[in-house]
């Protein structure tokens, strides 16, 4: 398996290439950040028309990752949706995957800052779940075994191509790469970050495979200056 | 025909000035609907423009905008203020001149529109700008003259096409307005006069006398030029002589990076203290001002400059041009050379610094085309889509439209004449909805035709984002450079250079070396605190590739027996090159492949400029990876690709099949960085995405993401969408400019000629120390990163940490 292998709080999991996360104890599979409907949201704002495709190709790959694990849970660990408005508007075609990937399994929306509320779609919508010793929250608190997302973290190593979406891990919590098409990613050496984690902190970079570099050896490293329009 | 006012004839008469010919010809034919006037740098061609708009107002009884005059830089709209100012208050006309561009204060911006002075000066990106207000039809309602000085140069990028599309609308506010263009000397001035002219009038073209011949010769060192490279830092000893005996030198380099090294290199070797400066486009405003202002009151002896100079602004007494490295485009050098002896009727004097010992041949090749006048350019293609996207969004800003209207003023652009009503629906499409396979913007779409029959913004206050968005220059996103607790900026380097250093880290800029400190608010802080050698800030897409024509020449060059015109140590280069291989032939491609230290490298020919010859390596190396030959690498220059791989190329000739390398182009090469930036520019300028949004760019990074995701999303989800289409269309030109390969496989129809040596070519040795190596990537980098991952969590003695 091309996935990374740790443990955190005794609970063995694994980092998939994909940027979700694979529990085995308890067969489940976790992702964060989705934004689904983010194309839309922009255009309804700001009148901006991005290709529409961004949450059939987020859909597509959670569909993907639930065919090759076969989970019994699936926790989607916030910002699912771009916003409330867009839960809303998602196409048949959407919600019809949806209700696919769901079938036979338990579906838990964990609420994120930007979908706040129950979202019209199926499912368990929680603030937090407590699983397998570990909690599970949009955004990390000063709790130990957490695992969130909303930071969208992502790292590169100098020369080595553009910085890629990236978990964060130390000893006390766990952050998620955002799973999204259109997402964007905050620098793992952003101080942001960095005050979230101690020294013995590990990225995992997705991609083809999953690749873990210590950050603590990077840190003489460039800090990758993101590319946004 | 006009009259020049008694007061005026009276000016000139005292000053002892007389008209010059194709000036009196411009007053003659003041009336003709579209005007072209070709005139070399300093044959008064400005004031050719001007002199029937200062007839015209000298009796003072208009009111509200006469004249309108659009240039490439607004450096040149103040200056050219200045120069009008001088008769206009000599005599007391009472004439209203006034500039406005990005510059300009938002209250003097507010009272023009408001009330507009006679003479208003612009550039194409305030013009398209103006016209986007509501009250356009006010403002150039009695409009009676458009003047378009370096047209020359606009035409050369999409900022020409903007402009004449926004010309479309304000003819149709003011339809007797009349249209002149001035140009520096072209190949092919009708197919200026054709973008000029509102499509199908007549267009008449002046041509002023162009001068005496100018002196141009390459400069001759003790030392010959090096193998490789672009530095010409062997040259420093003699233009520092030439300098010291001109008034004013201006030395023209083709990057930034190189007239960076160049001017540093110029004041360690200048033991006189002689007053030198540097001006390019990366410099800070204010710095370049300083220096333009020391250059017009004639306190510098020479200017280390790039093109940003080449444009008409009068800088006073300079009577030699130096270009160093090889010119790379003849008409460039011509125009460049004309700045020197700004002054009708005298010979401009100019040196040619070839860079390394091709660019000995290039020189030579290049004097003769400019002593033959036979110039260079490629024919322009037809107005490209974006831009016109932009022109849509940009009408619907000022007014509702009519679909039927705005498509017939659009087709009166001589670059758009030919556009069919079908192209402007789908690009009318791309502005209302996105365009998209897909439809799902209907409720939120941008454009909507309403129950009036006219095209609405849905969202009134969208105007302000497009408003902000105007504009065709692609600047590569770029970081501002300070010295740590200081505001000024020095200038600014792009990112993809920040994102190389690392604190501690020097590199130049202005001439000084500075030290990288960190980022601050998207600002690279660094200090003077300068230990270590600078990296050079690169500057990419400023490349100039070597022009089809002077490749041809130079192909030329190498049939002839003997070469009695370059110096002895070029010429027995090739002479030693025919002995042991063979030169390359201009209906035929050249390949040599020889072993060096363990690995096989194999050398095309294919003369069709570096960015063609980048791509090919690009093409190449994916073919040969895919035929299992362990391609390592290669370099690219203007003449060359250079590969190496693992195993021997032996047969060159199903590597340069045109349809291997086209569907190359499609498939593979469509997911390359090179084609995602040209996406990004395309999608930028139609309007897809946005460059400037009124939060800016300081709200939570995380939330914007690459236009590299659109663009791999468009290809897997809508890849025949009107964006796809136009970056497919783009790369035949420009930095992929599949045109030149597709030139070079037409020129030679498979011939290929190919040499299996012992050892590397006298041709290629020079390949082989070329800077810019490229490494091929594929799967290796992913197991490079891997390695070097694994390597640091095993010095970390974290290899099974957590599990």
């Amino acid at each position: 398996m091309t996935a990374h292998k740790f443990r955190l709080n005794g609970t063995t999991l694994f980092a998939m290439p994909s940027g979700a996360l694979w529990i085995p104890d308890v067969q489940t599979l976790c992702v964060s950040d989705l934004h689904l409907g983010k194309s839309a949201r922009i255009a309804r704002r700001t009148g901006s028309m991005l290709p529409p495709y961004e949450t059939a190709d987020t859909l597509a790959r959670v569909s993907h990752d639930i065919a090759l694990t076969d989970p019994k849970m699936v926790i989607c660990l916030g910002d699912s949706f771009d916003d409330l408005g867009a839960a809303a508007e998602l196409t048949h075609s959407a919600t019809a995957t949806i209700a696919q990937m769901q079938a036979g399994r338990a579906w838990v929306w964990i609420e994120g800052n930007h979908d706040p509320g129950p979202v019209p779609v199926g499912g368990t919508h929680l603030a937090e779940l407590h699983l397998a010793g570990l909690t599970f929250r949009h955004i990390t608190t000063h709790q130990t075994h957490e695992v969130s997302g909303h930071y969208h973290p992502k790292f590169g190593l100098s020369g080595m191509g553009p910085a890629r979406a990236c978990f964060l891990y130390d000893e006390i919590r766990l952050l998620l790469p955002a799973y999204g098409t259109y997402t964007g990613g905050l620098d793992a050496t952003n101080p942001v970050l960095r005050d979230l984690f101690g020294s013995n902190t590990i990225a995992v970079l997705t991609g083809k495979k999953a690749i873990a570099v210590p950050m603590a050896k990077t840190l003489h490293q460039r800090r990758p200056v993101g590319r946004s329009y | 025909m006009t009259h020049l006012p008694a007061q005026l004839q009276n000016w000139f008469d005292n000053r002892g000035w007389e008209l010059h010919p194709h000036q009196r010809d411009m007053l003659d034919r003041a009336d003709a609907p579209a005007l072209l006037l070709i005139a070399p740098t300093g044959g008064g061609k400005t004031l050719a423009g001007f002199l029937p708009t200062l007839a015209e107002l000298a009796g003072g009884s208009r009111q509200g905008l006469h004249t309108l005059y659009v240039s490439p830089l607004k450096a040149l709209a103040a200056d050219i203020k200045r120069n009008l100012r001088a008769p206009v208050d000599d005599i007391g006309l009472p004439i209203r001149i006034e500039d406005r561009t990005g510059d300009t204060s938002y209250t003097q911006k507010r009272r023009q529109r408001a009330d507009p002075p006679h003479i208003l000066l612009t550039t194409p990106e305030s013009l398209a700008l103006l016209t986007s207000y509501e009250d356009a039809p006010r403002i150039f309602a009695g409009l009676q003259r458009v003047i378009i000085d370096e047209i020359h140069a606009l035409a050369e990028s999409k900022r020409g096409d903007q402009l004449m599309l926004a010309l479309s609308r304000l003819q149709a506010i003011a339809p007797d307005l009349r249209r002149v263009g001035l140009s520096a000397t072209v190949e092919d001035p009708a197919a200026i006069a054709h973008l000029l002219a509102r499509h199908p009038a007549p267009c008449r073209v002046l041509n002023a006398d162009p001068g005496p011949d100018p002196d141009i010769q390459m400069l001759m060192t003790d030392e010959a030029p090096p193998w490789s490279g672009g530095g010409a830092k062997y040259s420093i000893p003699s233009v520092l002589n030439e300098i010291k005996n001109h008034k004013t030198t201006l030395i023209f380099h083709n990057t930034r990076a190189q007239a960076e090294l160049y001017f540093r290199a110029l004041w360690l070797a200048n033991d006189d203290n002689l007053p030198i400066g540097i001006h390019h486009g990366s410099l800070d405003r204010a710095q370049r001002e300083k220096v333009e202002a020391a250059m017009v009151r004639g306190e510098l002896r020479a200017i280390v400059c790039t093109g940003t100079l080449d444009l008409g602004i009068d800088w006073g007494d300079v009577d030699l041009v130096i270009q160093i490295g090889a010119p790379k485009n003849v008409k460039r050098l011509v125009q460049r050379i004309g700045r020197a002896n700004h002054r009708y009727n005298a010979p401009s004097k100019a040196l040619l610094v070839p860079a390394n010992r091709f660019e000995v041949v290039e020189c030579i090749a290049a004097l003769q085309a400019a002593k033959a006048n036979d110039l260079d350019g490629d024919p322009r293609g037809d107005g490209p889509r974006d831009v016109l996207c932009q022109h849509i969004l940009i009408a619907a800003c000022a007014a509702p439209f009519d679909a039927d209207d705005l498509y017939a003023q659009v087709t009166c652009v001589g670059a758009y004449s030919t556009l069919t009503r079908a192209a402007f629906d789908d690009c009318l499409e791309l502005c209302a909805t996105g365009g998209y396979a897909l439809r799902a913007y209907d409720k939120w779409q941008r454009l909507q035709l309403r129950d009036d029959g006219l095209w609405h913004l849905r969202d009134p206050r969208s105007s302000q984002r497009i408003r902000m968005n105007i504009g065709t220059i692609q600047d590569t996103d770029k970081l501002k450079v300070r010295l740590k607790g200081n505001f000024k900026p020095l200038g600014e380097i792009e990112e993809a250079f920040a994102a190389t250093l690392t604190v501690g880290d020097t590199f130049l800029i202005g001439g000084q070396i500075v030290r990288y400190e960190g980022l601050r608010d998207l600002t690279v802080q660094v200090t003077r605190r300068a230990d270590k050698p600078p990296k050079i800030a690169t500057f990419s897409g400023s490349k100039f590739a070597t022009s089809t024509q002077l490749s041809e020449r130079i192909l030329r060059m190498f049939g002839q027996d003997d070469w009695p015109t370059l110096p002895d140590h070029t010429a027995a280069w090739l002479t030693l090159q025919r002995e042991v291989s063979k030169l390359p032939e201009p209906d035929r491609i050249l390949v040599e492949s020889f072993p060096y230290k363990s690995k096989h490298y194999t050398c095309f020919y294919g003369f069709a400029g570096r960015n063609a010859q980048q791509t090919l390596g690009l093409l190449l190396t994916q073919r040969m990876e895919e035929m299992g030959l362990g391609p390592l690498g290669f370099v690219a220059t203007d003449y060359a690709t250079l590969v190496w791989s693992l195993d021997p190329v032996s047969d060159p000739a199903p590597l340069l099949q045109g349809g291997q390398l086209r569907d190359g182009l499609a498939t593979w090469l469509a997911g390359n960085a090179v084609m995602k930036r040209t996406f990004r520019a395309a999608a930028t300028i139609s309007g897809l995405i946005e460059r400037n949004t009124p939060q800016a760019r300081k709200s939570g990074r995380q939330t914007t993401f690459s236009s590299d995701i659109l663009y791999d999303t468009l290809r897997k989800y809508d890849p025949d969408h009107l964006m796809m289409q136009i970056t497919q269309e783009e790369a035949m030109r420009g930095l992929v400019d599949f045109g030149r390969i597709e030139n070079m496989l037409d020129r030679t129809q498979g011939k290929i000629d190919h040499h299996v040596l012992d050892r590397v070519s006298p041709l290629a040795a020079p390949m082989m120390l070329e800077m810019g190596r490229v490494p091929v990537a594929g799967e290796a980098r992913e197991r490079l990163l891997q390695e070097a991952a694994d390597e640091m969590m095993q010095n970390a003695g974290l290899q099974g940490f957590g599990t």
